[in-house]
């Protein structure tokens, strides 16, 4: 029987298995970023070292602020102690560090692909839910907590068991105005937000073969909001093109080397997976969220849901809260949901495709209320710049900031206030997650800019030129 | 409280405590622990940021409705959940708050996989029963209101107010580390032999990766 992806990198990194099943895998890489404080705390007061600090890679994005890039202007202590303390442990332990005054400064799921860090075939690990991005190039990647960060750390290792494999189907051309961010959110709205708990996502089809890489990994991002311990796409001819001649990917013999065995990774014919999806491309339309879970994703042109015709009673009152929280009524037309400001950021949709495409949509014209947009990385930023579209977005009224995470994670200064609401490309719409009260409507880069220019969700299909 | 920075974790064998029901589904990692208390150092304790936002208004005053500011749900130390309790992000702090403020075990429908590895890491034990379960252990505690579950790990079982007993299952590893109070860094030094002669062999295979720029 073949095997797949998954199975392939898993059998590749496996130290060891105990007879309880319980598998050593071998961490191939690991980003930290200003959230590994408390694991280097732990490493340190067991006085243990590193134990590969080459394949360790550092990057400050959670606490830092999108209005300047110098350690003294984080005016949280808490933040600021914590980049601090990024910068003296990666000194330390002699750790790569792209720091806040670096031009490879990002948000560590923008900048390991970017810098060529993540690649097919590897465990990859970071102590962040959306370490799952990573998976877009072929790798396994994965978010753990701070004690298996400190495990990493300490032994290059993790305990695993072997999780079930799902292979999401997506066949067809995807209509004018709709992304990865609405292939994903439709999935998740179809198999719930912890519909793929206990399986490592494959997303495969002739959809996401023809996606650029940029949109594999918004669609990777959300694998942990369907519950999946990873998402994955088989590398081809678009993931080495896109590889090649960036900083840390393999050079000259290296690189055939390193391609021979990429070549060898996709799932094998006859693999089986322990669950199959599939989904038409063609069926799709840009999605909102209406509610306090990715799962509660619809069409923009649907409306907000009636609990009176919900027949379960938990669905019925997780409705009527989340309701009540979002400040909106059942049966009205999502298009008709105000909103009080706009986010374009975060791991989800903050690479330079992302900003392209939602700087066609507000060209030549200006936003009606407050939007902010944040470049992923450094890079991207510079990116965008060289080929003006901090101009567009400037032009049409929005703020253009420094990279980070910004608004996505509520813990920079970049927040959304109690009760306002924010239509934003990030991945997360919890209650209060871009600060208390805030509500989230997640929506792909060209509808957020749709909203901007409205003022409400906006169908961009229907934005008239 | 769970104890990170050493080796040791509070044991977890039989547990006979109030539970407390709290009767939402997708009770997010932004919920039991707001991002903004993640950078609290460990040792400060993280008990006051449980819920926070649930539990407290934005002056610091109680919220009189949320189920741990009612007595006897005050001492809980066990919570009897929903559907996808602990979703969402990895930080460990979720379960730390949980841990800090008393709570030993969550029975909930199912978790988020990164929450639940988390709080077998701080020996909090998350436990799995089927919805209907769920429900009705949680309509037992709203009727009486201080009544005890029973939990024995070795035997993997919750027994319920009026004795019905439920079993679970558990990873055996986990179930070993959490009855010993053990985290698994020490046994993971244990195979250093092992560990080494696999990284020898992976970088012969993946040499690529070693010769990169700094």
């Amino acid at each position: 029987m073949g095997k797949t992806l998954y199975e392939k990198v898993w059998d590749s990194h496996a130290i060891l298995q105990r007879e309880d099943g319980q598998t050593l895998i071998h961490v191939a890489r690991h980003i930290a970023h200003d959230g590994s404080c408390h694991a280097f705390e732990f490493l340190q007061d067991r006085g243990l070292p590193v134990r590969r600090p080459d394949q360790v890679f550092a990057t400050p994005d959670h606490g830092v602020p999108s209005t300047s890039h110098k350690i003294a202007a984080i005016s949280d202590p808490e933040q600021r102690r914590s980049v601090e303390l990024l910068l003296q442990n990666t000194k330390k332990f002699g750790i790569v560090h792209f720091a806040l005054d670096d031009p490879r400064q990002g948000i560590v799921h923008v900048v390991g692909p970017e810098q060529g860090i993540t690649q097919p075939g590897m465990v990859l690990v970071c102590g962040d839910s959306h370490t799952s991005t990573h998976g877009a190039l072929g790798a396994l990647a994965f978010g753990l907590g701070a004690s298996d960060i400190l495990h990493v750390l300490a032994t290059q290792t993790i305990w695993q068991r072997r999780a079930k494999s799902m292979r999401i189907t997506v066949e067809g051309k995807l209509p004018l105005g709709v992304t990865a961010k609405d292939v994903i959110l439709t999935i998740i709205a179809n198999i719930g937000a912890n519909g793929a708990s206990g399986h490592v996502i494959e997303f495969a089809g002739s959809t996401i073969r023809s996606m650029s890489i940029e949109e594999r990994l918004t669609v990777c991002n959300m694998a942990i909001e369907a519950g999946a311990r990873a998402g994955m796409v088989a590398p081809d001819d678009t993931t080495y093109a896109y590889l090649a001649g960036r900083p840390f990917a393999p050079k000259g013999a290296q690189w055939d080397k390193a391609l021979a065995y990429w070549r060898t990774l996709p799932s094998d014919e006859d693999a089986i997976f322990d669950k199959e999806i599939t989904l038409d491309a063609s069926a799709l339309a840009p999605m909102v969220t209406w509610g306090n879970s990715p799962e509660d994703a619809r069409p923009v042109d649907g409306r907000v849901p009636d609990p009176a015709t919900e027949t379960n009673p938990e669905r019925r009152a997780y409705m009527l809260r989340t309701l009540d929280y979002m400040g909106i009524t059942p049966g009205m037309a999502l298009t008709d949901i105000k909103v009080d400001q706009v986010f374009i950021g975060s791991c989800a949709n903050a690479r330079i495709e992302d900003l392209r495409a939602a700087s066609r949509i507000i060209k030549g014209r200006h936003a009606v209320v407050p939007a902010l947009v944040v470049p992923g990385s450094t890079q991207v930023k510079l990116a965008a710049e060289a080929e003006g579209l901090d101009r567009i977005f400037r032009e049409a009224g929005f703020i253009w900031g420094e990279s980070g995470c910004s608004m996505c994670v509520g813990m920079n200064g970049d927040l959304v206030g109690s009760g306002k609401r924010c239509a934003s490309t990030s991945n997360r719409n919890f209650v209060g997650r871009q600060g208390r009260g805030s509500r989230t409507h997640l929506l792909s880069p060209e509808m957020a800019a749709a909203a901007a220019l409205t003022g409400h969700i906006t169908d961009v299909r229907k934005l008239g030129k | 409280m769970c104890a990170n920075w050493g080796n040791k974790l509070q044991p977890f064998v039989v547990l006979e405590d109030i539970a407390a029901p709290l009767d939402q589904s997708n009770v997010d990692t932004d919920q039991i622990l707001p991002a903004r208390f993640m950078r609290r150092p460990r040792k400060g304790g993280y008990q006051d940021f449980l819920f926070r936002d649930l539990r407290f208004n934005e002056d610091g005053s109680e919220k009189p409705d949320f189920v741990l500011n009612q007595e006897p749900f005050r001492k809980a130390r066990i919570l009897v959940a929903e559907r996808n309790f602990g979703g969402g992000s990895s930080r460990e702090n979720a379960p730390w708050s949980l841990s800090d403020f008393g709570i030993r075990c969550v029975i909930a429908a199912d978790f988020g996989d990164i929450f639940y590895t988390n709080s077998m890491k701080c020996g909090l034990l998350p436990v799995q029963l089927d919805i209907g379960l769920c429900n009705k252990l949680r309509e037992q505690l709203h009727a009486r209101p201080g009544m005890r579950l029973r939990i024995d790990l070795p035997q993997q079982t919750v027994t319920g107010p009026d004795t019905a007993t439920y079993r679970f299952t558990i990873d055996p590893f986990r179930k070993r580390c959490l009855i010993d109070g053990l985290d698994d860094i020490g046994l993971t030094l244990s195979y250093d032999a092992e560990i080494t002669a696999f990284e020898l062999s992976y970088r012969h295979r993946f040499d690529w990766l070693f010769d990169s720029p700094r």
